[in-house]
């Protein structure tokens, strides 16, 4: 068949902040640029960003970007690579008066300064008194900046495919990426994108998972691209859980009520926290407190029905105090769990917030990818920047602020460098049509008919079993059991079958579109997670609970051919100053 | 032809699968009001509603989430109702 097609100098896959700012960047160069994005693009995930992003602007407390950068290594747990950070600690601070001239209205102090507020693993002088160094629209700062892109990219006139689906990427006869095949969701047509350089910024993935944070867009739509481009997912085990989210439905509940005094009971009444972490209790680190939550589950003394939640109680403190410090909590409760905590507890479970690994690439928003030993090279023409991207800034955890500073910076220098790549690469490769077979047929197998297992099935329960086996309780027993259950959902995933096979707005056929995506993404997950026999950062073994730098520190890259396993070496040295020796974390 | 103040008539299935593909959101909070009204809530609606409910998609996800959480208020009561009555009837009920 004859697929129509489109030609740009840079193709973007996605909307969200590393998207917009990438495209501002080759829009205001005059450079032909297209975003393609499955939902609007103001309704990217990005708006969900509440917190604010770090840069040492020194406004409020004296700071610097060596100490922003000591805080990150030491918050990556030595697993983020020391040159990529320095980078991107140094850039938050154009990054972000550059955000400040486009319109991004960030809160004032009196003296009309962008005002900071103070978060956690934030300090002066490498380790000493809290700094101030997150700057912040008021407790929308996702949205503020967001709106403020897209409203400059429509200024510089970006092209926008505003729901379109990304299928795969494809290539040229020497394997030089050169577009994708997307899909308009509105008709069901395919659309190939021809373009010299693709960046991919399609968010993060918590949708691997039962229970997540994520909106239902988060589907790793742009790692699983990668991984059947051929290239792997780096250090993909290290995923952030959140300890308390609204069981069975992900939203979060902040630290805060912990910290206002609420705590946390089995079925029984107990507060259990008081065995785990007899000093911190309810206050212990996230990690510990996720896994004590999960291990009252396992063991049979969970809540409700199914003794799968745990019991977030609040109403000790009674209604001014809940009304006036947690007035978003009392409404999160209410609307989404039924339950008003002036009265009964609030059912929780740890909910899955954010991937620090994914696609490898450079500080400047370029995949590389190993050859040969020890060296790695860059995949001509090919970008990832954002959430689905691992420049290696965050390691094996990631800190407040530094999530919105990630997609900024490296979207930003991203666009940057492919304008370079553009005008040193000024002609079109010509698809080759075998390449474009390959991504059609990941369209065309939804059009079989006759029986198989229904998509949505298979689709719940492959998220139950990441949740169960490759979320926050890791064992060597518990992760092994769930490979071969992934294994075998993998397999059915082969006869899955969808009953609807209209074309305009099949939103089931995007759906399973999205389920291989979570499939590929997902397995990534479990099998690094499975390989890696330490405690990590985020990466919490108890059979292994202690960091391990002799053997471990380096990073993991996930093969999709054969689920394989490949390290490379952590980058120690910065870029112009004394490396951060590894050191225990200790906050 | 249906009248534009009356029963709408039954729900295409076109018309749900537009519909289900707006109620994607960024926000986790809103995916779950506007798919769980579209699934519970939706077929009830009258012609002038099922109007309402279109042009409530055209908001911002900002906005929309400061009327769903109380932060804030529509100020159009037609508005404010069906944002009450999504609420309502995608509140979990507990025995």
């Amino acid at each position: 068949m004859s697929i129509p097609s489109r030609h740009f100098d840079a193709l973007i896959i996605g909307a969200g902040g590393a998207g917009l700012n990438a495209a501002l960047q080759l829009a205001s160069a005059d450079v032909r640029v297209a975003v393609v994005s499955k939902v609007f693009p103001t309704r990217s995930h990005t708006v969900a960003a509440q917190g604010g992003v770090n840069a040492a602007l020194a406004n409020v407390l004296p700071d610097n970007w060596h100490w922003h950068m000591f805080d990150t290594v030491k918050g990556s747990d030595y697993l983020g690579d020391q040159d990529a950070i320095e980078f991107m600690c140094r850039e938050a601070i154009p990054t972000v008066y550059e955000l400040e001239h486009a319109g991004v209205p960030f809160s004032r102090l009196d003296n009309g300064k962008i005002y900071q507020r103070a978060f956690g693993g934030q300090s002066q002088d490498f380790g000493g008194d809290q700094a101030a160094r997150t700057c912040a629209a008021a407790d929308r700062t996702g949205h503020a900046i967001l709106h403020t892109l897209y409203q400059q990219n429509i200024r510089a006139r970006t092209h926008f495919f505003d729901e379109f689906f990304a299928l795969d990427l494809v290539r040229d006869k020497d394997g030089i990426i050169s577009g994708a095949l997307v899909l308009e969701i509105e008709t069901g047509e395919p659309l190939l994108i021809e373009a010299k350089a693709t960046l991919l910024a399609t968010g993060g993935c918590g949708q691997v998972f039962r229970t997540t944070s994520n909106a239902h867009i988060n589907t790793g739509d742009g790692c699983a691209m990668a991984l059947r481009a051929g290239i792997p997912l780096m250090d993909m085990e290290f995923y952030q859980f959140h300890p308390t989210g609204i069981a069975g439905k992900g939203m979060l509940i902040t630290e805060g009520v912990r910290g206002e005094g609420g705590f946390l009971v089995n079925k029984d009444g107990e507060r259990f926290m008081e065995r785990y972490a007899p000093r911190a209790k309810d206050l212990a680190s996230r990690d510990v407190v996720a896994r004590s939550i999960v291990t009252e589950v396992k063991e049979g003394r969970g809540a409700g029905e199914n003794g799968d939640y745990i019991l977030l109680k609040l109403d000790h403190l009674g209604a001014e105090v809940i009304d006036k410090r947690l007035p978003g909590i009392r409404e999160s409760s209410r609307i989404f769990a039924g339950a008003d905590p002036i009265r009964e507890p609030i059912p929780v479970f740890p909910t899955a917030h954010y991937a620090m690994g994914g696609i490898p690439t450079d500080r400047f928003g370029r995949v590389v990818v190993p050859v040969g030993s020890g060296s790695e090279q860059v995949v001509a023409g090919l970008y990832a920047a954002g959430e689905c991207a691992c420049a290696s800034v965050h390691g094996a955890n990631r800190l407040g602020g530094n999530s919105l500073l990630d997609i900024l910076v490296f979207g930003r220098l991203a666009g940057k460098d492919i304008i370079d790549f553009v005008r040193e690469n000024p002609y079109q490769r010509s698809v080759d049509p075998a390449s474009l077979d390959e991504a059609m047929g990941r369209l065309t197998r939804w059009d079989q008919k006759g029986s198989g297992v229904p998509a949505h099935q298979l689709r719940a329960e492959f998220r139950k079993c990441m949740e169960d086996h490759a979320g926050v309780f890791r064992t060597e027993e518990i992760m092994t059991e769930g490979y071969q259950r992934l294994c075998e959902l993998r397999e059915q995933f082969k006869d899955a079958r969808l009953t609807d096979h209209s074309k305009v707005f099949n939103t089931a056929r995007i759906e399973a579109l999205e389920l291989q995506n979570l499939i590929d993404v997902g397995l990534s997950i479990a099998v690094s997670a499975l390989h890696r026999k330490e405690s990590r950062g985020a990466h919490s073994r108890p059979d292994y609970p202690n960091r391990d730098d002799v053997h471990w520190m380096k990073h993991s890259l996930y093969y999709r051919e054969a689920d394989r396993m490949d390290y490379k070496p952590v980058r120690t040295k910065p870029l112009t100053v004394e490396s951060f020796p590894p050191k225990e974390r200790v906050y | 032809m249906r009248d534009p103040m009356g029963d709408p008539g039954p729900v295409t299935d076109e018309e749900l699968r537009r519909l289900r593909w707006q109620c994607r959101r960024g926000m986790l909070e809103l995916d779950h009001l506007l798919s769980g009204f579209l699934d519970r809530g939706y077929r009830e609606l009258d012609a002038p509603g099922r109007t309402e409910f279109l042009a409530l998609l055209d908001n911002q996800d900002q906005e929309l989430s400061d009327w769903f959480m109380s932060r804030s208020i529509p100020e159009d009561p037609v508005v404010r109702d069906l944002v009450r009555h999504i609420v309502a009837v995608v509140t979990p009920r507990r025995t």
